[in-house]
């Protein structure tokens, strides 16, 4: 059983989080503008990274996004921060 | 040497202790040109060397695997075969497969153990049962077989199911595909490279591709750690590392990695008869031909390359396992183990020409690609000697994400991922 940092409530089971997405993406806009493979793009390609991954993880139990930094191969988490900060700073 | 397999072949070197086996393929050094180069030694780039070799006479040919023949996701699925999907393009390619599956072994000269046991999906309501009628009505439209089963018929089948009233996941029925099966995954493995082999494919283990030759914007080889290969076309059928392999090549993919884990019991005497799958619990197994009970379940929901599994799916799929079969909690576990899969966002497979030029892409089957093998190979040839779709393959082009027209088997049969 994997523990994974919540930066709301800390460390919580792994069975209380949902991986949303990968980090980074931003979507298009506006949206009469954006071609269908710039959308497509979006919607659908993934870095899938091996190694090093920066991901966007939803913690059930509090209700909140977060980024969270990890490893793919060694399931190792580096970090985990509030998107919130993120958007003020 | 005896190089063809038969019962007499099998009796006359009984009588000589066994002596004049020759190796089942050779294992040559890369030559430095090849017409085409197949990216991964699973069953996918095994089966594709060997459809370029037999249906299109392309026999200057190389398999490149990093590690051994058949040792990621070949060598770790748990080896059903089934075309039970609901829409006309997900049946058309996989009982395409299903159908190759069926003279396999005779094609290869191979024992691939293809046991046609049946796989029985079991409904818990009658909302379930409404389902259920509709894909097996979905099916019949489509072509393949399929059966509308009461509870009955389904305790006929596989008496020890869970007959409790007070069960979580009573049996209402379900859906039967009886031409449905079960292969040994290794066989299909070696089969395919013995028979590719024969037809003059080079297959090079232990050789890792580290990067391709782009010339004129077109892919005109691949780099490895030993030496360049230089190749008119390369096809990649690498599952789980799709996306790393098109990182190199300059693109990205529509493919999440995740681990998918299987677990084996101890052998016990023969108790089942089909494949079994719940929809409520999400878990499946069958009794191999040792008598192991092979139980699987559905996907580690965490991003990971990790070939290994995370203990809450599999106290998940346990315990699925408990509630369909009772009696199976005396069982011990044997072997557990994980595969790296390529899940697309319709969980639907991804076969087509890639953006870069002579670079040809099969992957994103997810969970489903032991059984897709023969069909995967057969079409991923066809693309590259052809430089054009089959026509059971173009519904599955990388197009479908930027038009839209996406093939949601995880809407439409419900599978796994």
């Amino acid at each position: 059983m994997q523990l994974f940092p919540c930066p709301f409530c800390g460390l919580r089971d792994e069975t209380e989080f949902h991986f949303a997405a990968p980090a980074g993406k931003v979507r298009p806009e506006p949206a009469g503008e954006v071609s269908a493979e710039h959308w497509a793009s979006y919607l659908y390609m993934k870095p899938n990274p091996h190694g090093a991954s920066r991901e966007i993880w939803l913690h059930l139990a509090c209700g909140e996004f977060f980024l969270m930094e990890r490893d793919t191969m060694t399931h190792e988490v580096a970090g985990a921060q509030a998107l919130r900060k993120e958007a003020d700073a | 040497m005896t190089r063809s397999y038969s019962a007499f072949s099998l009796f006359r070197e009984g009588l000589r202790g066994h002596s004049g086996w020759a190796p089942a393929w050779r294992s040559p050094d890369p030559k430095p040109k090849y017409d085409a180069v197949i990216v991964g030694g699973g069953g996918h780039g095994l089966a594709t060397a060997y459809y370029l070799a037999r249906n299109h006479r392309i026999r200057n040919v190389a398999v490149i695997e990093k590690g051994w023949l058949g040792g990621g996701n070949t060598g770790r699925n748990t080896t059903t075969i089934r075309s039970n999907y609901f829409y006309p393009e997900s049946v058309a390619l996989y009982d395409f497969a299903l159908k190759l599956y069926e003279g396999l072994s005779r094609e290869l000269n191979y024992n691939v153990m293809f046991s046609q046991r049946g796989v029985l999906t079991v409904s818990h309501s009658e909302g379930e049962m409404e389902i259920a009628a509709r894909v097996a009505n979905a099916m019949q439209i489509n072509g393949t077989d399929a059966e509308l089963l009461g509870p009955d018929e389904v305790f006929q089948k596989e008496p020890l199911l869970n007959r409790s009233d007070r069960a979580r996941y009573p049996v209402f029925g379900g859906v039967w595909q009886g031409r449905a099966g079960v292969a040994r995954h290794d066989a299909v493995a070696w089969g395919y490279a013995r028979a590719a082999d024969r037809l003059g494919v080079d297959i090079i283990q232990d050789c890792e591709v580290e990067g391709f030759v782009i010339e004129n914007g077109r892919c005109a080889g691949v780099e490895t750690n030993r030496g360049t290969i230089r190749a008119d076309a390369v096809g990649i059928a690498v599952a789980g590392h799709s996306s790393v392999l098109a990182a190199e090549a300059g693109f990205s993919l529509p493919i999440q990695s995740y681990s998918l884990q299987a677990m084996v019991s101890e052998p016990v005497k023969p108790c089942m008869r089909t494949v079994v799958l719940y929809l409520g619990t999400g878990t499946y197994l069958f009794q191999s031909d040792k008598g192991e009970i092979v139980v699987g379940g559905g996907l580690d929901r965490v991003p990971s390359y990790a070939q290994r599994g995370n203990p809450p799916m599999q106290r998940t799929v346990l315990s699925g396992m408990l509630e369909m079969l009772p009696s199976f909690g005396q069982l011990k576990l044997m072997r557990h183990w994980a595969g790296n899969v390529d899940v697309s966002p319709d969980s639907s497979a991804i076969i087509g020409p890639s953006p870069v030029p002579g670079l040809y892409l099969n992957c994103g089957w997810g969970t489903g690609g032991f059984k897709s093998i023969p069909a995967g190979g057969w079409l991923l040839a066809h693309l590259i000697a052809k430089d054009e779709h089959h026509e059971i393959s173009r519904p599955f082009d990388l197009s479908r994400f930027t038009t839209g027209r996406l093939i949601d088997e995880a809407a439409g049969s419900g599978i796994a991922h």
